[in-house]
């Protein structure tokens, strides 16, 4: 009975046959045919861990160190390893709430549980201490270690910059960049990046599912070393730089230093200021929220990008151009009775004598005789029509390097702003505009927009007597020669060396005997000017040109104090006190640095601020 | 009559011999999946290869024991062992530890046990034993019923312990029981359900009607030879089919498509009905009926798949399907594991070579997905050579059963056939992505003493019945 049924072994072992044949063409396939699955083993079995450079340290121009390098603590976590753990405790050590916790475990389990996800960023050296201790009570964690920029002066952080992480389009179109590195996002940071940032290297090595490294890959024969990122010198005077930033504290505005022989910038500072340590690390979010949300805009560049009318420091171009034109000579005298009328306009000017020649008009900045001037250079009848004598001056005007970005190596320069032509012809309306129209001009007001590097260019181009290099940040990087070669290049303005050796007699005569005496020493001759640019906003901006010493100049500068009132009030001081500081490392009048110190203006520009936000 | 046997003559040294070289290939692949550096000595009892050689050693020491009782042992208590199994089967869901979310071990200090893996070899036992009683016929209901309770008993009891998969492993028996004069049709069935169920988890409900509509002409056609009966039927479908498309092309209504499949299937069996009492056509009630049975199938699927199977296991059949790919998630196992397998090329990576299963990417490495370590290692060659052994395993088995004079030899020899088949099958297929996964254990080789001592019981039993064979006339 039951042996009818034996026939079915064969249909029972042909099952057999039959799906072991099945798993036969399966494992060849899988293991013979697909290479998918080989490449995949490598990629499971090796990680590539970048190594991270160290970032090359800046220096001021005298070995200073303004930047460097200190080890930071990431802490990562590796979900799927996490086990039960006192989050309290955590939350002590590391000062974090249980929610903070409880959220970026979330997320890091949203990313991948088994790779590592950044769990709290750049712990202090003391925290990592701590936590170290604790660190086998908490499995699943484990600490990466990077570099954090530091700052041990707290100075200059509008020149260094800052770095952060970069951003996605990056990322896309530089191969070197991957999400989570580090790039300069402004100042010495970003322009010289490349020279900073140093060659990743990378380890290979074995490790398990847990992205736990069991071992280095062939003995590390495949492995690279990272190249630290070459250090940089940068131009800047850290200690003139330092007394830049204090003598403007609780004011706002902007000093440029620089040396007139190289075009090297010695000090350039924006006020308000910040600790650059502020954009370091754990804290940096919440302080740029902060500072960028500060009325006074801490975070913008004012040295850069600050547009101020010039005040009366522009009449040393128009003086120049004037000479120039030949529309006046040193002995050209007007009048000034009061101010310039004309066509019912009137320009106000302060008591001085009168008439006065060109010297004398410098000395004591009279406004009539830069109204004649100006008026005469834009009617003179050789070009034919005002339109074109005004390109003329333009054109002078320019070769300063105004109206338009110098070319530092600091990347966020703006260019101000020159009116020309076109610019009248659509506001006025062609042929409707003549001389008095744009009167303003001849005293450095009106339309024109300079910023406070461009003013310091000028300074440095009259000190060099009719040339200018143009302002850069760097004298040397390291293990290379030279810098730029384009700031090895002499930039010649349009007016003749005598007429500058003139001007130059006249700034001297400025802070000799002239509106600017409070800035003046025995010991330096002081070339300079001053400038008191009124702006509809509120009170007039305090400013001063200079360059000292007069013979062989080696600092030019421009001061910028907003809303302060005259020039010689603020703006002028903290000049002298510049100059003395590089110069002689020294102030000899400690109570001048005190009144500048005790200032505080910041009360004026706020209404200013207020008023503009109505 | 009685005739004394020599037990060392008469024992199969063939399958002996297949035992030990699977045990060894086990033993060595297991320490090659938790090798560590630290602890190179195969003694090393801390770690799990150490354990294995001692639960290898147990094993020699079990069937010593299991060769020297006599054979006429196992079919005398056999149903005594059945019950003290369902009774520990019981106990453990009551006194047992929970790991891994089952709640199926016992465990004495550091040492614990899987009774399920004992109540395979005592369910063989008592079914041996019931059907080779005097009166048992494999097509009576009542007989049916009693080898159902049988088998469900064990299932039902290691379900509730949360192990789905080792409560799989009974339903193999149908296997030997087709041997035993089941109809065929059960299997036939069993293949019928399987592809139906992938193809509507695939497809969607319309075409899944589509194809079953072409499958009872098919089958119309292949039973009665009648083209004119058979293109009627194709008239009928394309009548029904085409007039619910055009309702749905230009009528301003929507049908979701399990109602729309109700709808088509019902008003085509209805004019078959009506065709078929007028012709008097017997098979197209028989259609009717299949085609009734095969919606009601393919619509329910959804409902079962849905509600009444657990997440991780609609994960595992989505992911084989192909129908979500996660291969760090539910896939993740499966992925690794043909990653591991795959990467091994036709010679393997070397003994202790394969960074996959050194570096734990496929987890479970030296329990269920043992299997991996043997594909990386040892390559094409060494894989094959693993499944060769167990196809011979399996068909020297099926010699052996087919020798044997008594109907409870032979039935608990199908038994163990069965059992080992569908592990060695559910287990490989599972590691080279064939098969959902389907946590159980690859026989002999994967590590745990209870699975080996399992198996190593269910085999000698067995060898100690053949040894014997001569014995019962």
């Amino acid at each position: 009975m039951q042996h009818q049924y034996s026939e079915r072994k064969y249909i029972i072992s042909g099952i057999a046959v039959l799906v072991s044949i099945l798993y036969l063409s399966r494992l060849f396939y899988l293991q013979i045919i697909d290479d998918s699955y080989k490449l995949s083993s490598e990629n499971n079995s090796q990680r590539q861990v970048t190594q991270y450079p160290a970032r090359g340290v800046l220096t001021d121009r005298r070995g200073k160190i303004l930047v460097y390098n200190e080890a930071a603590y990431d802490l990562m976590v590796i979900p799927r390893q996490l086990k039960l753990f006192d989050t309290l405790d955590m939350c002590r050590v590391l000062e974090i709430t249980p929610e903070f916790v409880r959220k970026t475990l979330k997320d890091a389990r949203a990313y991948s549980r088994y790779k590592p996800s950044l769990f709290l960023k750049q712990l202090s050296p003391e925290t990592y201490a701590v936590l170290q201790e604790k660190l086998y009570k908490f499995p699943g964690f484990f600490v990466q270690t990077r570099t954090l920029r530091k700052y041990p002066r707290k100075i200059a952080a509008h020149v260094l910059g800052y770095i952060g992480e970069v951003d996605e389009a990056k990322t896309m179109d530089d191969a070197y960049y991957k999400s989570g590195d580090y790039i300069g996002i402004s100042g010495i940071e970003k322009s010289y990046e490349e020279n900073l940032r140093g060659t990743k290297g990378v380890s290979i090595f074995l490790v398990d599912v847990h992205n736990r490294i069991k071992g280095s890959y062939k003995n590390g024969k495949y492995d690279t070393l990272p190249i630290p990122g070459l250090n940089i010198e940068t131009s800047i005077d850290a200690r003139i730089q330092e007394l830049g930033e204090k003598l403007m504290q609780n004011k706002t505005g902007s000093i440029v230093a620089i040396e007139p022989a190289t075009g090297e910038i010695l000090a350039l500072v924006s006020s308000p200021a910040y600790d650059p340590n502020l954009l370091v690390g754990r804290v940096r979010a919440s302080n740029y929220q902060r500072l960028s949300e500060d009325s006074l805009k801490p975070l913008f560049n004012r040295a850069l990008m600050a547009k101020y009318p010039p005040g009366s420091t522009f009449k040393l171009i128009n003086g120049m151009i004037g000479l120039q034109e030949g529309i006046i000579t040193p002995q050209t005298k007007f009048s000034c009775n009061m101010g310039y009328h004309s066509g019912g306009i009137t320009v106000a000017c302060h008591k001085h004598p009168s008439p006065l020649d060109y010297l004398g008009s410098i000395q004591n900045s009279c406004n009539a005789y830069y109204c004649n001037v100006f008026r005469d250079i834009l009617d003179d009848r050789s070009f034919g029509s005002v339109s074109n004598s005004f390109s003329n001056w333009r054109r002078h005007v320019a070769s300063f390097g105004f109206g338009s970005k110098l070319g530092s190596d600091l990347l966020n320069e703006l260019p101000g702003f020159i009116p020309d032509v076109p610019y009248y012809d659509k506001y006025f309306g062609k042929n409707r505009w003549k001389s008095l129209t744009v009167i303003s001009l001849a005293i450095g007001q009106g339309e024109l927009g300079i910023t406070p590097i461009q003013l310091a260019n000028m300074t440095a181009t009259i000190a060099n007597r009719g040339f200018y290099y143009i302002p850069h940040i760097i004298r040397k990087i390291e293990n290379r020669d030279s810098i730029d070669h384009k700031y090895r290049i002499k930039h010649y303005t349009t007016i003749d060396k005598q007429y500058f050796d003139l001007v130059v007699e006249g700034m001297e005569m400025v802070v000799k005997a002239g509106t600017a005496r409070v800035a003046y020493m025995d010991s330096i001759k002081i070339c300079g000017k001053t400038g008191t640019a009124e702006n509809p906003h509120g009170e007039a901006h305090s400013i001063f040109v200079a360059f000292a010493p007069k013979d062989n100049p080696k600092i030019a500068l421009a001061v910028f104090v907003e809303n302060a009132g005259f020039g010689a009030t603020w703006a002028a001081p903290i000049a002298r006190l510049m100059i003395e500081k590089y110069l002689r490392d020294t102030i000899t009048n400690p109570e001048l640095e005190q009144r500048i110190l005790d200032g505080d203006l910041n009360s004026r520009v706020n209404k200013v601020v207020a008023k503009k936000r109505k | 009559m009685r005739r004394e046997t020599n037990l060392y003559t008469s024992i199969d040294w063939i399958t002996v011999a297949l035992y030990a070289v699977l045990v060894l290939m086990g033993l060595v692949n297991i320490y090659a999946a938790v090798y560590n550096e630290d602890h190179k000595s195969l003694f090393d009892f801390t770690q799990r290869y150490g354990k294995q050689f001692i639960w290898i050693l147990a094993s020699v020491f079990i069937i010593i024991m299991l060769l020297l009782f006599d054979s006429r042992v196992y079919s005398v208590f056999a149903w005594l062992i059945y019950g003290t199994m369902i009774f520990i089967l019981a106990a453990v869901l009551v006194a047992g530890t929970e790991i891994n979310a089952s709640r199926a071990w016992f465990q004495i200090g550091t040492f614990r046990i899987q009774p399920t893996e004992f109540a395979k070899f005592a369910t063989c036992l008592a079914l041996a034993k019931y059907m080779s009683s005097y009166n048992f016929r494999i097509y009576r209901f009542r007989n049916l019923f009693i080898i159902a309770v049988i088998i469900l008993a064990p299932v039902g009891l290691i379900f509730l312990q949360n192990d789905t998969g080792s409560a799989l492993v009974f339903f193999a028996l149908v296997l030997m029981l087709y041997r035993e004069g089941l109809s065929g049709t059960f299997l036939i069935y069993g293949v019928v359900i399987i592809v139906l169920f992938i193809l509507s988890m695939i497809l969607n409900p319309v075409t899944v009607a589509i194809v079953l509509a072409s499958l009872t002409v098919l089958f119309y056609w292949s039973v009665e030879q009648n083209l004119k009966e058979s293109l009627f039927m194709i008239l009928v479908y394309l009548l029904t089919f085409s007039s619910y498309f055009t309702a749905v092309r230009y009528g301003h209504f929507k049908l979701s498509q399990q109602f729309s499949v109700i709808l088509i299937m019902g008003s085509t069996s209805v004019i078959l009905l009506v065709w078929a009492m007028i012709k008097r056509l017997k098979t197209v009630y028989v259609i009717v009926f299949y085609l009734a049975v095969s919606v009601t199938f393919t619509s329910s699927i959804d409902y079962i798949f849905n509600n009444i199977l657990e997440k991780h296991q609609q994960d595992r059949i989505n992911e084989l399907l192909g129908l979500k790919f996660d291969p760090l998630g539910t896939g993740y196992n499966v992925n690794q594991s043909k990653i591991a397998i795959g990467s091994g090329g036709f010679f393997g990576k070397g003994f202790l070579q394969g960074t996959q299963t050194k570096y734990d990417f496929v987890p479970e490495q030296s329990t269920d997905f043992i299997y991996c370590t043997v594909g990386e290692e040892w390559g094409f060659a060494g894989s094959a050579v693993v499944i060769l052994l167990f196809l011979a395993l399996l068909l020297r088995l099926v010699f052996l059963a087919e020798r044997q004079r008594s109907a409870f030899n032979r039935i608990y020899g199908y038994g163990v056939i069965s059992i080992l088949f569908f592990h060695v099958a559910i287990n490989v297929g599972m590691t080279i992505g064939i098969l959902p996964v389907i946590g159980i254990p690859l026989p002999f080789f994967s590590y745990g003493g209870s699975s080996l001592w399992g198996f190593t019981i269910l085999l000698f039993i067995f060898l100690r019945l053949d040894a014997s064979r001569r014995e019962v006339l």
